[in-house]
């Protein structure tokens, strides 16, 4: 799991820099035991408190520390978002907020638990880096890319154990990761939903559509060359993610597009579309019934396709 | 520590960043003087004797932290550290002018010895526990002062804060109250109750004490040292527009700028001191 893989990244680079400070807010049962054992200067649990996590990480980064502060789903972000916007991103603080849980990962422990609004919030604020990687591989590169970061950053951590293609993924900021290359249409994804991505390029292909996958886990930066490449390559451009299509990857995609003067051919956004999730159900339920599984890529990449056709 | 003090030297401070602050705030046309009357005296203790910094060398490693976390009585600490010689009083003129470093709330940027922007309450104290937290870790011996207003006690981040330092032990951090007992519509006893104020502290697990946070000797007292092994809260009486006769304790002045006749009185009666 990415969750897993963040904490052995995290447990190296502790060992080799004793400046590496994890703080969480009470979370992460049963993944940081050997953490604090090992290193129990480097270490702090600050109870319930997500805003006083995030004012403690901001006053050690001062103090010299690369700070980690961990908890799940909205609360490392939203629920002490002004402290990250004041304290850590106006006074540029080597912070990295890793949000565990990312989209519906905590499908069935309802609305609350769900982050499908963190990505176009963290990534409105000036300074800070935010990367949602696709696989565990990407999460490995992702952890020493920002911890080399001198400044704010957001590693979203999903649930779901997706490898895709990725395995020798050589994560960098700003670049993006092509998971499958082709030139009919080019799908940009990030998080762990990039696998719903693979298993609709698989059957596309069987229709005579050749899709090619990016797999954007830099949401910021972007990588603004491997998307005009793309819209110039391929016939169209879909993006996903486990979020609210405001603001989001899909926002950052259209962006720039629009700014670089090149057009793809069609374009759309799939996410949750401007809503709360309210129904009970896992992460792969919740895709489907919010309509953003391979399934409905599928339907989607084929309508504009067809649609295009000249 | 300066132990070489003397208290003229703190009054004719406290006096500079007081004339400063009607001279700040009437060229500004800027609010808040009420505010940073009330805390003149604390930030005059701090910077002309307790606070161990060097105007030549901010950034020097062993120096005390200090967080103004009422931040709007930001013109306070400006003219606190031009007058520490952090930079020419000439600076001061230009606080609130458009393209200045010296902004409204107290912001770090450009501006030598602002060790953090605040102006959103409820964010200093968290970040002065990381700082003392950071401190300890690494050995170091200097201290964490964070200035708050009592209205700000309101913020329920103090709390977590607050929390945090005592289960942690944090005897290098220490938090001075203005208290001068009116926020920004009427008094916190009308507004959201604080009292039993100074028990509530000592619940929570910090040394607290009291003072008269116009009395430099008290004030020099309690801050010189913390012999407890716990975080230290002082709560400091103060008069909201202390100084200023016809300031003094009127919510009036937490937002009206002085001038014309208002700014002369202001004026000598402050020169008359």
């Amino acid at each position: 799991m990415m969750r897993d893989t963040f904490v052995s990244e995290l447990l190296l680079l502790a060992e080799t820099d004793s400046n590496v400070i994890l703080i969480t807010a009470d979370l992460g049962f049963g993944i940081f035991e050997e953490f604090e054992e090992k290193f129990p200067n480097q270490f702090l649990n600050v109870g319930v408190s997500e805003q006083n996590m995030t004012m403690v990480a901001a006053g050690m980064a001062m103090e010299g520390k690369k700070v980690f502060t961990y908890s799940i789903g909205n609360f490392p972000t939203l629920r002490c978002l002004e402290q990250i916007r004041i304290d850590v991103c106006y006074h540029s603080l080597n912070v990295t907020i890793i949000g565990s849980g990312g989209g519906f990962s905590y499908g069935q422990l309802g609305m609350s638990h769900h982050a499908t609004e963190d990505l176009s919030i963290m990534r409105a604020l000036p300074n800070m880096i935010v990367v949602a990687p696709s696989s565990v591989s990407e999460v490995r590169g992702a952890m020493q890319a920002l911890y080399e970061h001198p400044g704010p950053s957001y590693l979203r951590l999903d649930k779901s154990k997706t490898e895709c293609d990725t395995k020798t993924s050589t994560f960098q900021l700003g670049k993006a990761e092509k998971v499958r290359d082709g030139y009919g249409v080019t799908l940009v994804g990030c998080g762990g939903i990039v696998e719903e991505l693979v298993v609709a390029a698989n059957a596309l292909k069987f229709e005579g559509i050749d899709c090619r996958i990016l797999s954007m886990s830099s949401v910021k930066p972007i990588d603004g060359n491997a998307l005009k490449i793309a819209a110039q390559e391929t016939r169209g451009i879909v993006t996903l993610e486990e979020n609210n299509i405001i603001g989001g990857l899909g926002s950052a995609v259209a962006e720039i597009c629009l700014e670089s003067n090149i057009r793809p051919g069609f374009f759309k956004r799939i996410g949750l579309n401007d809503t709360y999730s309210s129904v009970v159900g896992d992460q792969f339920y919740l895709r489907d019934h919010y309509g953003m599984n391979s399934k409905h890529i599928i339907q989607a990449v084929r309508k504009l396709w067809n649609e295009s056709v000249v | 520590m300066n132990n070489k003090y003397n208290l003229d030297e703190v009054t004719r401070f406290a006096l500079s960043i007081r004339k400063n602050a009607v001279m700040m705030t009437n060229a500004g046309k800027s609010s808040h003087v009420g505010s940073v009357l009330s805390v003149a005296d604390i930030l005059a203790v701090l910077y002309s004797v307790v606070l161990n910094v060097d105007p030549a060398n901010p950034q020097w490693s062993e120096r005390d932290r200090f967080i103004l976390s009422k931040g709007h009585a930001g013109a306070g600490v400006y003219a606190a550290l031009a007058e520490r010689g952090f930079f020419s009083t000439e600076i001061l003129k230009s606080h609130y002018q458009n393209g200045s470093n010296l902004s409204g709330h107290v912001s770090h940027k450009n501006v030598p010895g602002v060790e953090l922007s605040t102006g959103s309450l409820g964010h200093g104290l968290g970040v002065g526990a990381g700082m003392a937290y950071a401190a300890k870790l690494d050995g170091g011996s200097h201290r964490v002062f964070v200035v708050m207003s009592d209205g700000e006690c309101g913020e329920g981040s103090n709390w977590e804060a607050i929390l945090f330092a005592a289960h942690n032990n944090l005897s290098n951090l220490t938090v001075i109250i203005d208290y001068n007992k009116l926020q920004s519509l009427k008094s916190p006893e009308e507004t959201l109750r604080l009292e039993p104020f100074l028990e509530k502290w000592k619940a929570f697990g910090w040394s607290a004490v009291e003072v008269d946070g116009h009395s430099y000797e008290e004030l020099i007292s309690v801050l010189s040292e913390n012999k407890q092994e716990k975080p230290l809260c002082v709560i400091a009486n103060t008069t909201k527009g202390k100084g200023v006769s016809f300031m003094e304790n009127s919510v009036l002045w937490h937002y009206r700028s002085p001038q014309g006749e208002e700014f002369r009185s202001a004026q000598k009666e402050l020169n008359d001191a």
